[in-house]
């Protein structure tokens, strides 16, 4: 692009005040909402789980997700008896259309897995960005400031879960951000919401009257990779020890 | 000590650097945003910024607000731990303007099937069917209420309310 004396003292302003507009910001839309009464996280029980592919599809339409890329999606697993460590792993479109029907008496064990964004505590996706674009709020929701953000993927690569893209539009990093939008309003997420099993459940786990206390108190739930020390948030019942 | 009478050229270029910083300081000034560090090393107004978001599911609250007659009929139903837009779809638009936006009514062939259909990797306490050997392709609403799907539950509601004809 050749830009001449002209056009630059044209342009100036302009991104001037295209810049003053990314200053402002705009105002907070839900002014009762105290962030640091809270900190979210997600229960997903693995049991409950049916496979029909609700939470992708309101996930997409919630936040405009585009075709082919997934805030949230399902995978189903196949883990043979003769080989435990390694399950097949199918996930068609996300798993948005649903899974093709697995007959009575196939060998090994079939499960569905909803994967998402865990929203870590520690997130390793946060502390790559070099540009502070992405971060943990107070109330413990991993965002992305899309007009801060350069598109540059280091936090794609760095994510372990793989939860991240960039958007092939606005070019710049996407993933879930727990409807935001939403639990601030006091709604529950739009996939938690479009479960029919209530396989998925939003959890408050500053609220001490969020159901999730006393699941946890009495179930063993997981976290993906807890090697990994992500202090992952989205705490899965039920998982099989071969998904990894 | 005589090397300060020809000091004069260190003293201008002193100045220069704090020319320097004053500018950085100025251009820092203008383009770091004022919520920048507000939460921590990020753009603070970003996180109303997102919150700000339209909302597309209504949320069941929304939709029981009006429509407490099928809430009745689903309480008692085995879909009582259903959400309404789990089905019917996101429909805020619908809740902020009923009379211009009206809902399209699911077809239950295909939504009935989603979760219904028989298959291996299920749950098995979910109750599955094998759509074409269960009713011979005819739609799942000719018997079964969606909203009470359990045949005889509630069927005088069936026919009342788009069920059973």
């Amino acid at each position: 692009m050749n830009i001449n004396r002209r056009h630059l003292m044209i342009l100036l302003p302009a991104a001037a005040v295209a810049w003053k507009h990314v200053l402002a910001g705009t105002p907070e839309d839900s002014p009762n909402y105290q962030m640091s009464e809270h900190w979210w996280g997600m229960l997903i029980d693995i049991p409950k789980c049916i496979g029909c592919g609700n939470c992708v599809r309101a996930c997409q339409t919630e936040n405009d997700v585009p075709d082919g890329f997934f805030r949230t999606w399902v995978e189903q697993y196949h883990r043979s008896d003769y080989h435990l460590e390694t399950p097949e792993v199918i996930s068609p479109d996300g798993g948005k259309e649903g899974f093709p029907v697995v007959k009575e008496g196939e060998e090994g064990k079939f499960f569905f897995v909803p994967k998402m964004c865990n929203h870590c505590t520690d997130s390793p996706c946060t502390q790559v960005c070099p540009v502070g674009a992405t971060f943990i709020t107070p109330d413990g929701v991993v965002l992305i400031d899309p007009k801060y953000c350069l598109g540059c993927g280091y936090c794609v690569q760095a994510c372990p879960y793989g939860c991240r893209y960039i958007h092939p539009e606005k070019k710049v990093a996407d993933k879930c951000t727990l409807c935001y939008h939403r639990i601030t309003k006091g709604l529950t997420t739009a996939c938690c919401e479009a479960c029919p099993t209530g396989a998925r459940q939003l959890a408050d786990l500053k609220n001490p009257n969020d159901p999730i206390h006393e699941f946890l108190k009495t179930h063993t739930v997981q976290v993906l990779k807890p090697q990994m020390a992500t202090g992952a948030k989205a705490f899965y019942n039920g998982l099989d020890g071969s998904v990894r | 000590m005589s090397g300060l009478k020809d000091a004069g050229h260190l003293f201008r270029f002193a100045g220069l650097f704090v020319l320097a910083f004053l500018v950085f300081l100025v251009v820092r000034a203008y383009v770091v945003p004022k919520s920048f560090g507000e939460y921590g090393h990020y753009r603070g107004a970003a996180i109303g910024e997102i919150a700000a978001h339209p909302v597309k599911f209504a949320g069941r609250q929304t939709c029981e607000t009006c429509h407490t007659d099928i809430a009745d009929i689903k309480a008692k139903g085995a879909h009582a731990h259903v959400n309404c837009e789990a089905c019917h779809g996101a429909l805020a638009a619908h809740a902020d303007d009923p009379m211009s936006v009206t809902p399209v009514k699911p077809d239950s062939a295909v939504l009935c099937a989603r979760c219904h259909t028989a298959s291996a990797a299920k749950p098995a306490s979910f109750p599955q069917v094998d759509p074409a050997e269960h009713s011979g392709g005819a739609p799942c609403v000719t018997c079964h209420n969606p909203h009470s799907p359990i045949i005889g539950s509630d069927f005088t509601a069936n026919a009342a309310k788009g069920g059973a004809k």
